[in-house]
């Protein structure tokens, strides 16, 4: 009896489970499309740029030169509706910063909740999620850290403390879960980095060391440090930036036309690109990026569907699985009941002498196996939001994508009734059988 | 009250038994007497409606077996026909309390705990409430199947080998609870016994 909810409940669970992952993958995939139709950057796996640039899961493919990115971003491009630059690589306690620009707002139909948009140099907007998990508030500050990974021992000690000016409404797309500012504070801060590294080793533990207990001053007078031991680097932008701000403030590069201002050798890590409408020559335009250039250009709804037909083949294995676990778990409720109907038959026979019908009886065993499809539905349902709550968990912590476990499905409301149904036709020979019991002969014979 | 006439049963078309006719009178108390293998028990179910007859009419109260459906009829056992087994058996994962109840409603009846409360009381049984009937003795779990037969106040009580598992003590006081609770509810008590201990308890008595 306990062996057959039990199955049930792994079987209910697992269905669920994969109704639940599906739904909410599908529905983040979906709404991080975002209208976006071709993402341009260095040349790899179009997957992994795709899943990189537009999901941020996968590590950059590498960068682009502003050059190759420049025709592009030329607002009377004959094709483009619309691109927007993204520059990558680094984060804040795991969540990506992403150099951009305020068009990126308009695919994902983001609207700023609190504060504003950032307006200049190593100002911040941030999604709802980052806000939350990070208890950061408007005016808090921080240094990002190199590559995607949380790790002290990668902050970027010697670069500008990026501060929080905005919180963006929930969207429920990727935009959640990044922190945007403009591509310049992006190179900004590489450019500290590339000093950093140049003073080698030892200035780098230094940092380390300093970084935890020391004051802003501590590092402004570090950071005069590395200046008087000699180091060249573009030094303008930020020579000063502990003294004034307002030096920083009175270039605020956050337009593309700014952007296009740039020297030709910066570098960003991809464009996304909205056509003005999609056509032969937008799909020679994507053939002759990849054909002729040193970058690539891949489309996002192509790539999607190949992690869903990768995706679908280990779905439908699990969901068969899961049938057979079911259909197991019918039979076994149909074993359990049928032999207990030996034990229980002399007590069938007693209602039957107080009363009850052959109808009654029937009854009762059907209920019976829908009581016990019952439990293992409620315990299956527990399992997979249970256990989604908990991978809600770690997915947060491995790709700072949210799912839930609180999310419940018409289509499990579906399966709520194919339960039952098990329940039921597992319990109909056992039925018959306790509807025909001889109820003279059980009581004579004990 | 309970009037059986020209009943007989074949089993397999081997052995036959043929019953004497009963004409039981309201308050009536009969001891039907026989040896093991005389068909006692075939005749019990018989009257109880538990078996379906082959020969012959049953008739309790205004009423015929053999006018009822099957469930008519298990419910007109549930209300009208109170019956005693030899083993004592009783839904086991139920307490007494439960068990009485069940069958309240399997008759058809609300549930009542002042009857089930007065007809314990009456068999001495009324600590027993709230005990599991395979935690009792027998003579005790005896007396809570007298409460079961009794509680919806049947017209007839029939008793299958009642005493066969108890000793004297047992035996006395079982019968003699069956004897005065029968008569103060008014029913016609037929007991189907080879105990001849119950011999002299009876003036009415059948010889199978």
């Amino acid at each position: 009896m306990l062996l057959s909810i039990l199955l049930l409940a792994l079987g209910v669970g697992m269905i669920s489970m994969l109704f639940l992952l599906n739904t909410q993958m599908q529905d983040k995939f979906d709404k991080n499309l975002a209208g976006v139709n071709l993402v341009i950057g260095a040349k790899g796996s179009p997957l992994q740029l795709i899943l990189c640039n537009m999901y941020h899961i996968d590590a950059p493919t590498g960068n682009i030169s502003l050059k190759e990115a420049r025709p592009f971003l030329n607002p009377k491009h004959p094709l483009i509706d619309k691109a927007v630059p993204l520059s990558l690589g680094d984060s804040h306690e795991g969540y990506r910063i992403v150099g951009t620009t305020h068009s990126l707002l308009e695919f994902y139909d983001a609207k700023v909740a609190k504060g504003k948009l950032w307006s200049s140099n190593f100002e911040v907007t941030i999604g709802t999620s980052v806000a939350k998990l990070l208890n950061l508030k408007i005016g808090d500050t921080f240094k990002s850290s190199h590559g995607f990974v949380k790790d002290d021992n990668l902050i970027h000690e010697d670069g500008e403390s990026f501060r929080v000016v905005g919180i963006f409404a929930p969207s429920g797309s990727v935009l959640d879960q990044l922190i945007l500012t403009n591509t310049q504070s992006v190179w900004l801060v590489h450019d500290h980095d590339h000093s950093a590294h140049d003073h080698g080793d030892h200035s780098h533990e230094g940092h380390n060391h300093d970084s935890h207990d020391h004051s802003e001053d501590d590092h402004a007078h570090h950071h005069h440090d590395h200046d008087h031991e000699g180091h060249s680097h573009d030094g303008h932008d930020h020579a000063g930036h502990d003294h004034s701000h307002a030096e920083v403030t009175a270039v605020t590069p956050v337009t593309i036309a700014q952007l296009l201002e740039e020297d030709d050798s910066k570098e960003i890590t991809s464009l996304l690109v909205k056509f003005k409408s999609n056509n032969y020559q937008t799909l020679n335009m994507q053939r002759s990026i990849n054909e002729n250039t040193d970058m690539q250009a891949a489309t996002p709804a192509i790539e999607i569907n190949r992690v869903y037909s990768m995706l679908g083949v280990g779905e439908e294995f699990l969901r068969w699985l899961a049938i057979i676990i079911i259909f197991v778990s019918g039979l076994s409720v149909f074993i359990s009941l049928f032999s207990s109907l030996k034990d229980r038959k002399y007590e069938l026979s007693l209602m039957r002498v107080m009363g009850a019908s052959q109808v009654k009886l029937f009854m009762l065993i059907i209920l019976e196996g829908l009581l016990l499809a019952f439990i293992g539905y409620v315990l299956g349902m527990l399992l997979s939001h249970g256990g989604m709550e908990l991978l809600a968990n770690y997915m947060q912590e491995a790709y700072r994508y949210t799912f839930t476990g609180k999310q419940f499905l018409p289509k499990e409301g579906l399966l709520f009734l194919a339960t039952l149904l098990i329940g039921f036709i597992a319990a109909l020979i056992p039925a018959i059988q306790a509807y025909q019991t001889n109820i003279s002969e059980t009581l004579t014979n004990g | 009250m309970l009037q059986a006439t020209g009943l007989s049963y074949t089993y397999d078309g081997k052995r036959k038994f043929e019953f004497p006719d009963i004409n039981c009178q309201k308050g009536e108390q009969w001891l039907i007497l026989g040896q093991s293998g005389c068909g006692k028990t075939t005749l019990l179910h018989l009257l109880g409606g538990l078996r379906p007859t082959q020969t012959g009419t049953i008739q309790v109260g205004d009423t015929k077996f053999s006018q009822l459906s099957s469930a008519a009829l298990d419910r007109f056992r549930g209300q009208h026909i109170g019956i005693v087994f030899q083993q004592s058996h009783f839904v086991s994962a139920l307490n007494v309390e439960e068990n009485l109840k069940l069958a309240q409603s399997l008759a058809g009846h609300p549930k009542n705990l002042q009857a089930i409360k007065s007809i314990l009381g009456k068999l001495n049984l009324s600590d027993k409430l709230k005990s599991k009937t395979k935690n009792l003795s027998q003579g005790e779990q005896q007396r809570v199947a007298i409460a079961r037969a009794l509680i919806n106040n049947p017209s007839v009580i029939l008793a299958d080998e009642p005493t066969s598992a108890l000793d004297d003590d047992n035996c006395i006081e079982v019968i003699r609870l069956l004897e005065t609770q029968a008569k103060e509810a008014g029913a016609s008590l037929l007991i189907v016994t080879h105990d001849t201990r119950l011999k002299e308890h009876f003036d009415q008595q059948i010889l199978l």
